[in-house]
């Protein structure tokens, strides 16, 4: 039994990045299934990285997102987020509705709940069917904030098992079209949860 | 003007005049800022959680708001600073998405502020300044001349504490 995941090896993240990948894959599928589009995406960066890291990636900690969240529920408890920056929220509002955004009003905020709700279930239904657990997601949340404060609430409840947390950084492109949408999906399973990911994967 | 001396998550950094200390975005934490006016010295906690105790993971003392609160007022003692001079202001504890369910660990900035709260009763320091709860994020920016904190916020104005 590992106390936390600085025990990490090389092997198992290679698995985590691969479960990453392939999540993050999913969830560009569904994507073009939704817009009726085609959807390319880049090859998703994993990183495991400390908490405190985490803002700088998504632009500083003053820096404005919208953070999407959801309890993991069934034989993995824990967390999971999607992060988009302004931009990317906007311009994934603009693909889906035939109007220009430029602000978020309650519309845009059920959207984008929806839109997350469809990729992190994606996400994580390609982990269960590869781990063979049962996992599911709650209903989702979200919060248009600093991002910052908004990675508070997972670095918190994963402050009590470690300061590492496994980020993947995904670009969706439409077909023909420059600007991307850079979404992160963040996997926050509680410490009990860990042992079980592992063990269902045989390392 | 100092220098302004910016505070991470689960850290703490003491300081004296002219210098500031800010922290940003802090959301469900909890910043905890001393006050020295005799010395001007001054002192920010980032606290993520309420205490150390029944934490395996609990090598960083600056995580938790036992552990950190002791270690600044160690640090502002090594600067000159008498304990009985201390005053404290305190922001953040935010619930930043509006879960429905009460579990305990949804409500962690609450429990953050209530035992930041009772921590400061505790050590006897006087708590001056209480900006904590609703559900949005904070920059504060403590000011060593006259102990003022500003709390800046999206939405939300700016005023100082």
């Amino acid at each position: 039994m590992s106390d936390s995941i600085e025990f990490l090896n090389g092997i198992v993240l290679d698995v985590l990045k691969e479960i990453g990948n392939i999540g993050a894959g999913n969830a560009a599928t569904s994507l073009a299934k939704m817009l009726n589009k085609k959807i390319d995406m880049d090859v998703p960066q994993v990183k495991l990285l400390e908490f405190k890291d985490v803002p700088s990636l998504i632009g500083g900690e003053e820096n404005l997102i919208i953070g999407i969240y959801f309890n993991l529920e069934g034989d993995l408890t824990g967390s999971f987020m999607f992060l988009l920056d302004k931009e990317s929220a906007l311009g994934l509002l603009n693909m889906i509705m035939p109007m220009e955004f430029t602000e978020f009003d309650e519309m845009c905020n059920s959207a984008l709940k929806e839109i997350g709700n469809i990729l992190s279930g994606a996400y994580i239904s390609s982990l269960a069917s590869l781990t063979n657990l049962e996992i599911s997601i709650s209903v989702p949340f979200i919060s248009y904030d600093m991002a910052g404060a908004i990675l508070s609430v997972p670095a918190i409840q994963f402050g009590m098992v470690s300061d590492n947390v496994l980020i993947v950084e995904n670009n969706f492109f439409e077909d023909n079209k420059f600007d991307s949408i850079k979404g992160y999906f963040l996997l926050v399973p509680d410490l009990d949860s860990y042992d079980t990911l592992l063990k269902s994967l045989g390392v | 003007m100092g220098e302004i001396i910016k505070v991470g998550m689960a850290d703490l950094k003491v300081t004296k005049y002219p210098n500031s200390l800010t922290t940003l975005g802090l959301g469900s934490c909890v910043g905890i800022c001393l006050y020295d006016k005799k010395t001007k010295n001054i002192g920010m906690a980032h606290i993520m959680l309420p205490s150390s105790k029944q934490i395996r993971n609990n090598q960083n003392k600056y995580k938790f708001a036992d552990t950190a609160l002791v270690l600044m007022i160690e640090e502002m003692k090594k600067k000159g600073t008498i304990p009985r001079n201390l005053v404290a202001k305190i922001a953040g504890g935010a619930k930043m998405f509006n879960f429905n369910s009460m579990s305990e660990s949804m409500n962690v900035g609450q429990r953050n502020s209530e035992a930041v709260r009772e921590l400061l009763k505790l050590l006897k320091i006087k708590l001056i300044a209480d900006d904590c709860g609703g559900n949005f994020g904070r920059t504060i920016v403590f000011d060593s001349e006259n102990g003022g904190l500003q709390i800046k916020t999206i939405g939300h104005g700016i005023e100082t504490i």
